[in-house]
């Protein structure tokens, strides 16, 4: 039986991933979108906000971006899933594979893993873009790459939230809507773009909490070292305090994810 | 193996919105027939079909798929069953071939058993020649038969065929009847749904009207006509003369159907019947525009038992 979810989750991943491929239109252009994000911030924001970097920074803003957009990506490259469940379920596709003798969990697990790889590629390439104007990681290569794996689980974590709003909610405008509400406020509310510090008491007190601050902190610590934290926060404890988040935001939505699928009529 | 393949006890499904989609639900399928479920939009049909597949769960009543309950093991009952039609889809950005083969692998089979089957049934729909084209340069008449296709690689004993011929052009869909009948020589049982009522009179072996959710009746489609008192006399008669007419023919139970514009009367005499009508008309002088005598169609047992009020009255 668990070969056979193994198989079956395996051949949902291989067809989410074509479709990624053969859209060619869809795939040139969420591939560009990352890195335009990233351009525009760089040279938007570079300028003003340099006094305000940590020391870590080496008073490059492309330093500090990097680690924050990659933890942005992942959160953003989570929102397929929504999109991608609500298109199979409009078209019929979730009907026949739950009309199969297949495991039920694979067609969600088959999603969320093809929209994982994507999520890989895109950092990978953000990454790419950054070295080429100058970006270099401060604290080895195993941090980057722990960093990498830091991002994209909670990527991972993400894209069960969206598979939820994506089987709960029937029409993809209000889906649209539901994720702008809650992804946008949230990413422009942490450490992604800019130092907490310089926010408001109440805002700062908000943001140095919330989940996206919390990853782009561990990301920042596994990159550029522990400098770049804010004081009293170590390298560990960052990593361990996303991973925790990682971890909690999979308790609560794969239960619901896989209830709301189950649910379906 | 003996007994219907599909048993359907009283069953009820209301949705959240409070309408009724099967009202207390009683039907056999036998085995091995091709099997015709008719009934206007609405009626239940689809829903029948989705509790039956394992989409859905009836309220109350009981369900058996092949012999196994649709709520206690639907695991079992989707082993012997393959959805095609309306309710069903394909995938667009995939080629045939990949689409028919991920539903292959999806029922458990291997690699190689999957890339076999899958070269069979494009063989069988004639589609082998396009196979590696992804399927959204497709006619709505190939998506079907790659649809067709792919819901057979698991040989399902039981084949559902949600409204199979909706929006697909005459060739497909005298295609599409072809592989239904060589599913139903080789010992399928396929259960359809249709609005096309000459399909389920030239296909199914057997039929089941139902509306509002109810068993309206059952039987051959032969059986159906029977029940329906025969012959029938059709006469048209242009527009003034009408009401007249229907009038003059009261005592020979004449109707209008207004869908078709035609008066028409049983005629449990035949030609008897169809000389008294016009010896009737002649005395008022009116002349009808066309006259034939027929066995009932599907359409005529098929109005006289979803609308006998309005069907019975002239409009």
């Amino acid at each position: 039986m668990t070969s056979m979810i193994l198989t079956h989750t395996g051949v949902i991943t291989r067809r989410n991933l074509l479709a990624n491929v053969r859209l060619r239109d869809v795939l040139i252009l969420s591939t560009i979108q990352p890195v335009v994000f990233m351009l525009m911030f760089l040279y938007v924001f570079g300028g003003a906000i340099r006094a305000a970097l940590p020391a870590a920074a080496h008073g490059e803003y492309l330093y500090w971006l990097v680690p924050g957009i990659l933890a942005q990506s992942a959160v953003f490259g989570s929102a397929p899933t929504a999109y991608g469940l609500n298109s199979d379920r409009t078209s019929g596709m979730l009907d026949r594979f739950r009309s199969l003798p297949m495991a039920r969990s694979s067609v969600l697990a088959g999603r969320t893993l093809a929209d994982l790889l994507r999520n890989a590629v895109i950092l990978g390439l953000q990454l790419l873009v950054g070295m080429v104007l100058g970006f270099r990681w401060q604290n080895g290569s195993v941090g980057l790459l722990a960093a990498v794996g830091v991002a994209l689980a909670f990527g991972y974590a993400c894209s069960w939230v969206m598979a939820y709003l994506g089987l709960v909610i029937r029409h993809v405008e209000a889906i649209q809507a539901a994720i702008y509400l809650v992804v946008f406020p949230l990413t422009l509310t942490s450490s992604v773009f800019l130092p907490t510090r310089t926010m408001p008491g109440w805002l700062q007190a908000f943001a140095e909490h919330q989940p996206i601050t919390i990853v782009a902190n561990a990301l920042r610590g596994l990159i550029l070292g522990p400098a770049a934290l804010p004081a009293g926060h170590t390298v560990g404890g960052a990593v361990l305090l996303a991973l925790t988040w990682t971890a909690a935001t999979m308790a609560v939505f794969v239960p619901f994810a896989a209830g709301a699928y189950r649910r379906i009529g | 193996m003996a007994g219907p393949i599909v048993t359907v006890q009283e069953v009820t499904k209301r949705f959240r919105d409070g309408t009724t989609a099967l009202d207390r639900l009683t039907l056999n399928v036998p085995r091995g027939l091709v099997f015709g479920l008719l009934g206007p939009n609405g009626a239940g049909k689809s829903t029948l079909i989705r509790i039956l597949a394992t989409l859905l769960r009836p309220d109350s009543g009981m369900a058996r798929v092949a012999g196994f309950d649709v709520t206690r093991s639907p695991g079992q009952v989707r082993t012997c069953i393959g959805l095609a039609g309306q309710l069903a889809t394909v995938d667009d950005h995939l080629t045939g071939r990949e689409n028919i083969a991920m539903i292959g692998r999806l029922y458990g089979l291997s690699r190689r058993d999957a890339a076999r089957r899958t070269e069979q049934l494009l063989q069988r729909i004639q589609l082998g020649a396009v196979g590696d084209r992804q399927v959204r340069t497709y006619s709505g008449g190939m998506r079907r038969r790659i649809d067709l296709a792919a819901s057979l690689i698991g040989r399902p004993q039981l084949l559902f065929l949600d409204e199979p011929t909706t929006g697909i052009d005459p060739v497909s869909r005298q295609d599409l009847w072809r592989i239904v009948r060589e599913l139903a020589a080789d010992g399928t049982t396929v259960l359809l749904t249709t609005q096309y009522l000459e399909e389920a009179d030239q296909f199914a072996d057997r039929v089941a009207v139902i509306d509002h959710g109810r068993l309206v009746t059952e039987g051959t489609a032969r059986q159906l006509k029977d029940r329906c008192g025969g012959s029938v006399v059709e006469l048209e008669v242009a527009g003034l003369l009408r009401s007249r007419a229907l009038m003059v023919l009261e005592p020979l139970a004449a109707r209008h159907i207004a869908d078709r514009d035609r008066i028409v009367l049983p005629a449990p005499d035949g030609p008897l019947t169809l000389r008294r009508a016009l010896h009737l008309l002649e005395q008022d002088e009116i002349v009808p525009a066309d006259v034939a005598l027929h066995r009932p169609t599907l359409d005529d047992v098929f109005l006289a038992l979803t609308h006998p009020a309005t069907a019975g009255r002239p409009t």
